[in-house]
């Protein structure tokens, strides 16, 4: 049986209730958009690059706890890391939530981990995800917004 | 003394008797299943139904015993699916009070319906510049055919608007409907709402100006008695498995006049009469619409679903899911931060809310761990969801089988998300 507060542990909930760097970001230099048409979830992540590196990271929107939570915690985790840590982050975090034979580099996820209950609800996994794909499309100056559809 | 006796009897003469559900709910196989440990309180029933084992049987019998193909054989098995397949004709027929088996067509569901009488009826009378009205609080199927039919023709869509309980506001309907209005497409309950609609005064407001109307029943035959020729709609559709029946099976209704005069949806066999390389005649009503092979034993089962639904009778069914929907309201107050999505005065035993500080689809995991299944999301009625200003509601939607007790667990889970999520 599952236990609901292994997915919701405190962390999550603290997160989504106080999302950190929340509110857009004025001197950004990408912006991206992301939607979860499934939830209804939307979120925009403001980057501030500087010669590959990460100076600054915020978002806005709104969305299901997990997603609060979760990008909530990834713009805590990535504030003056290199785009290459970012990526390395990213697939750890991804293998956390979705493999079940390959074990994910904890060391480079730190409070990521406070997620990895999602992977026994295979259908909030794109709710924790979200964020990260509208990351990746703002690193990679894409114009279009992403979906998780 | 003896005059409250008298109106107590004269009250338990109207109210049909009351229903046995644990007798129906041992008829539902699924019903006895856990869910994460839990036993399972089933409350997504405007999505889709569970089915009685009758109709499950049925299914099985037919595969076992009967499987062949309709109005082509000349043998046994063929002759007895052809049987079982009309029978089930008539069976919808004598259910929605049509006048006709021949008005009876067989379509996928209430969405292939809605296609159909956009395409073949309303498409060939669509000048640019015409207009079709539907509303505000349609499912996605009863908005984007009329949306592909407007890109095609360049006819316009107008909408008629609800108010802050989720009612049409008629005033604005009747502002809407002129001269060049073809067709009113409206639903005869909410799915996202549970706001029943006062459809036999919508269509006569638009027969008054000529325009027939289309009733999207999908979630109006589970719950309320249906008599096409009492609302005289031009056209009624739903779906099987919203009804006790299975999936990829429902009903187009359409009035004989119209449907005669419409062109065939899709092409192929069944739906012929001869066919030359110079001409094809097209079949009788109801076969020009009923193209290709069907879903045989769906039809057959969904003719044992509405055996099954008049066999307990719609006035009890409808009785029963007012009362669980009231004791639902009812224990909602004691949970703050709730608001109810839809708060018509006639509606369907649909349970839509929000929660202050809970997103829907936290609140739907923490149920389902609960074992309790809602509806989280949009419920295909994004219109629906921005009038309220929401991205998405928790619905529970209620059917014959359930009871108080489930609600109960219902408002404990809720209460749990409180908890955890607070
Ligand atoms: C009001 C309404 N209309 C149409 C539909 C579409 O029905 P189906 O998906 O069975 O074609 C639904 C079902 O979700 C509905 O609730």
């Amino acid at each position: 049986m599952l236990d609901i507060t292994d997915l919701y542990q405190d962390i999550i909930v603290d997160h989504n209730r106080s999302p950190r760097n929340f509110g857009k970001l004025e001197n950004a230099t990408r912006v991206a958009e992301g939607y979860n048409p499934l939830c209804g979830d939307r979120l925009t992540i403001y980057l501030n690059l500087n010669s590959g590196n990460i100076k600054d990271v915020r978002f806005e929107g709104s969305g299901c706890a997990i997603s609060v939570a979760s990008a909530s915690l990834m713009t805590e985790h990535l504030q003056g890391k290199t785009i290459e840590e970012a990526e390395t982050i990213f697939e750890n975090f991804h293998t956390l939530l979705t493999k079940d034979h390959v074990q994910a580099n904890m060391a480079v996820l730190g409070k990521l981990a406070a997620l990895s209950g999602v992977k026994e609800y295979p259908v909030r996994v794109k709710c924790a995800t979200l964020c990260w794909h509208t990351l990746r499309s703002a690193l990679e100056g894409k114009e279009t917004a992403v979906s998780t559809e | 003394m003896s005059r409250a006796i008298d109106s107590t009897a004269a009250r338990l003469r109207q109210v049909p008797p009351a229903l046995d559900v644990e007798r129906l709910r041992a008829e539902f196989p699924i019903l006895k299943q856990k869910v994460h440990g839990k036993p399972l309180v089933y409350l997504d029933n405007a999505a889709t139904t569970q089915k009685p084992q009758s109709v499950i049987d049925v299914l099985g019998r037919y595969y076992g015993e009967i499987n062949s193909n309709i109005h082509r054989g000349i043998h046994t098995l063929s002759q007895r699916a052809t049987h079982d397949y009309e029978e089930a004709r008539a069976k919808v027929q004598r259910f929605i009070s049509a006048h006709s088996s021949k008005e009876i067509v067989f379509v996928r569901g209430t969405t292939e319906a809605i296609n159909l009488v956009a395409q073949s009826y309303a498409r060939p009378r669509l000048r640019s510049g015409d207009d079709i009205i539907i509303s505000e609080m349609e499912h996605h199927s009863n908005i984007v055919p009329w949306q592909l039919l407007c890109e095609q023709t360049g006819a316009i869509l107008k909408v008629i608007p609800i108010n802050d309980a989720g009612e049409l506001i008629i005033e604005e309907y009747k502002n809407l409907l002129g001269d060049r209005t073809k067709i009113v497409n409206i639903a005869h309950v909410s799915n996202a709402l549970g706001t029943i609609n006062p459809i036999k005064a919508i269509i006569e407001i638009a027969h008054a100006h000529n325009v027939p109307v289309l009733v999207d029943g999908a979630q109006g035959v589970p719950h309320l008695r249906v008599d096409v020729q009492d609302l005289d709609c031009d056209f009624y559709a739903f779906s099987g498995h919203k009804l006790f029946g299975p999936t990829g099976v429902g009903v187009l209704f359409g009035k004989a006049a119209l449907l005669d005069a419409m062109p065939p949806y899709q092409g192929g066999g069944d739906m012929i009469k001869a066919v030359t390389f110079k001409k094809t005649i097209y079949n009788d009503l109801p076969y020009k619409f009923e193209a290709g092979t069907p879903h045989i034993a769906g039809v057959i089962a969904l003719g044992t679903a509405i055996d099954y639904v008049s066999g307990i009778g719609l006035d009890a069914i409808a009785t029963h899911e007012h009362d669980l929907l009231d004791y639902a309201i009812n224990a909602a107050t004691e949970i703050p931060g709730l608001r109810l999505i839809g708060t018509a005065r006639q509606k369907t035993s649909i349970f839509s809310f929000v929660m202050d500080g809970i997103h829907p689809h936290d609140l739907g995991t923490v149920l389902d761990n609960e074992g309790v299944a809602i509806r989280t999301g949009h419920h295909c009625a994004m219109p629906v969801m921005e009038h309220f200003g929401v991205p998405a509601t928790a619905r529970a939607s209620f059917a014959l089988y359930n009871t108080r007790r489930e609600i109960d667990y219902l408002i404990a889970g809720i209460k749990k998300a409180c908890q955890v999520l607070m």
